[in-house]
């Protein structure tokens, strides 16, 4: 690797196991100083490697560094060692000096324990979001500006908000009781689905930015399948789900990062691997009896991995739909359920049960779809919809699919 | 928005002459019905398929075995649905699958708690 593309690489790779060890050392309310001794190691190591050779070693170096970063801070800091030292008292055990523990064993279930204490009820979902691409991910500041399409400074008051109420909460970097795991398990898993889709489905024009959310989320996720107290069927579930979902993403984005939809993809180009890693992980989330919509909605994408168009996979999925919405309600699920309905169905069966959607009018996707359902039906009712989700759009590349829909119906 | 509990009764004797292949396809017109109201984000609670056995406590400490009212309006089970009116709620009863095996539906307004 180049040396100016070493360092951005081992930022994200090393700069969130260093702030998880140390935060977990220090307790949550001193995470500032975690960050500052992370940041100010990687500030060193871009002063130094540029003046001198590169270590042997890039990143036992960093940690090297970082360690006694925070030696130094401890020696320092009198106050705040007597503070810490009573934190990390059952750790220490007979040693007499404050150990960092930079082991991978260390490493990981530091960031397993900081998942736990990020994603909390307490804080919303998008600065729990942030919170995980900065602390759990290693991201800039501006890249989750870019992908949240907002500004640094914005971002900055999110985050700085968030940890603050969580330290008002008082809030333990620790594993949760085995009793508790599975309610903690639910908001901790709602932010990795999250993490994810804002990768997948956002508007943000960085395809690779857009992917590297992607594979964060799975990275995070499948860290909780390698615990055993955490390896879950609705941890597997949705794991299976980002794969079905993964191995579209050569397919679904054209050469000018453009969204090409399902119906149009190059089917060649599905990744195969992932397919079946998929598939793997939904055999596995199929142990006990508990059925959560991440295992509907794994079903779902794993039947869209099916490349025959067949009545049977579209009933399939329109079944799924059902009992996706019937578990839980959500605008997505009842446009796409009236989609499949159509392809299951046919379009005049879909029409009927689209036309009682009243409460999606607003969206332009719905009138996107009744445009699509109209089609060879009655395409003046076709139009209609079209130019009525034209106003409704906001991004130019939904008003230019929507454009592409209209010109190819007159 | 009010919410309506939707009671289903039927034939109970309809039910035990299924086989599980008959069964299948009794299924998929719930799932499509109770589907489509949850599209429409009106169904509130999906309920309860009742078995057919059952047995009443009267006041008297007797205990009786159901089913209690004729065999033929025997209660199936129950859905809660949302609705703006006692007509909507009817209105969206029309749909339910019962109705075309000879059952029918009691739509009921839920009165909340105070």
């Amino acid at each position: 690797m180049h040396q100016d593309q070493l360092l951005p690489h081992l930022y994200r790779t090393e700069y969130r196991k260093i702030i998880a060890v140390l935060a977990r050392l220090f307790g949550f309310e001193h995470i500032q100083i975690a960050e500052d001794i992370a940041s100010d190691t990687f500030l060193m190591a871009s002063e130094t490697w540029g003046k001198n050779k590169l270590p042997d070693n890039p990143a036992a170096w960093l940690y090297t560094v970082a360690k006694n970063k925070a030696k130094d801070h401890l020696k320092h800091n009198a106050i705040f060692t007597k503070k810490v030292a009573l934190h990390v008292k059952t750790e220490l055990s007979q040693q007499h000096e404050i150990e960092i523990d930079l082991s991978e064993e260390n490493i990981n279930d530091s960031q397993l324990q900081m998942m736990f204490a990020i994603c909390q009820p307490i804080i919303p979902t998008e600065a729990q979001i942030g919170l995980a691409l900065r602390i759990l991910c290693g991201f800039g500041i501006d890249e989750i500006a870019d992908a949240f399409l907002s500004n640094k400074e914005t971002i900055n008051k999110r985050l700085f908000r968030a940890k603050e109420k969580l330290r008002e909460h008082n809030v333990k970097i620790e594993f949760p009781d085995a009793n508790e795991i599975n309610k903690r398990l639910e908001t901790v898993l709602l932010t990795l689905y999250l993490l994810f889709n804002e990768g997948y489905y956002s508007i943000s024009g960085n395809t690779n930015l857009r992917k590297d959310l992607c594979l964060e989320a799975m990275r995070l996720n499948h860290l909780l399948i390698e615990n055993k107290a955490t390896d879950l069927p609705a941890v597997n579930a949705l794991f299976s789900l980002m794969c079905f979902h993964a191995s579209r993403f050569d397919a679904r984005i054209d050469k000018d990062g453009e969204m090409i939809i399902y119906d149009e993809q190059d089917t060649s180009l599905w990744n195969d691997e992932l397919i079946s890693r998929g598939t793997n992980y939904l055999i596995r989330a199929s142990r006990g009896e508990e059925l959560t919509r991440y295992h509907l909605e794994a079903a779902i994408a794993f039947w869209h991995t099916q490349k025959a168009d067949t009545i049977e996979k579209w009933e399939s999925i329109l079944q799924l739909y059902n009992k996706l919405l019937i578990l839980e309600y959500s605008p997505m699920a009842a446009l796409n359920r009236t989609y499949a309905l159509a392809k299951a169905d046919g379009k005049e069966a879909a029409i009927i049960e689209a036309e009682k959607l009243t409460q999606l009018t607003d969206s332009h996707l719905y009138h996107s779809l009744l445009g699509y359902l109209y089609t060879g039906v009655d395409n003046e009712m076709a139009l209609q919809h079209l130019h009525r989700s034209l106003k409704l759009a906001k991004t130019i590349e939904e008003k230019n699919r929507i454009r592409k829909n209209i010109k190819a119906l007159g | 928005m009010n919410e309506f509990l939707l009671i289903f009764r039927r034939d109970a004797g309809f039910d035990a002459q299924l086989t599980p292949a008959q069964m299948q396809e009794v299924t998929k017109p719930w799932q499509d019905w109770m589907g489509g109201l949850a599209a429409q984000n009106k169904l509130a609670n999906s309920g309860a398929r009742l078995a057919v056995d059952g047995k009443v406590v009267k006041s008297d400490g007797v205990i009786t075995n159901g089913p209690y009212v004729e065999v033929k309006e025997a209660l199936g089970g129950f859905i809660i649905i949302r609705a703006a009116s006692l007509e909507e709620a009817a209105e969206l009863s029309k749909g339910c699958p019962i109705l075309s095996t000879g059952g029918n539906v009691e739509v009921r307004q839920i009165v909340p708690m105070q």
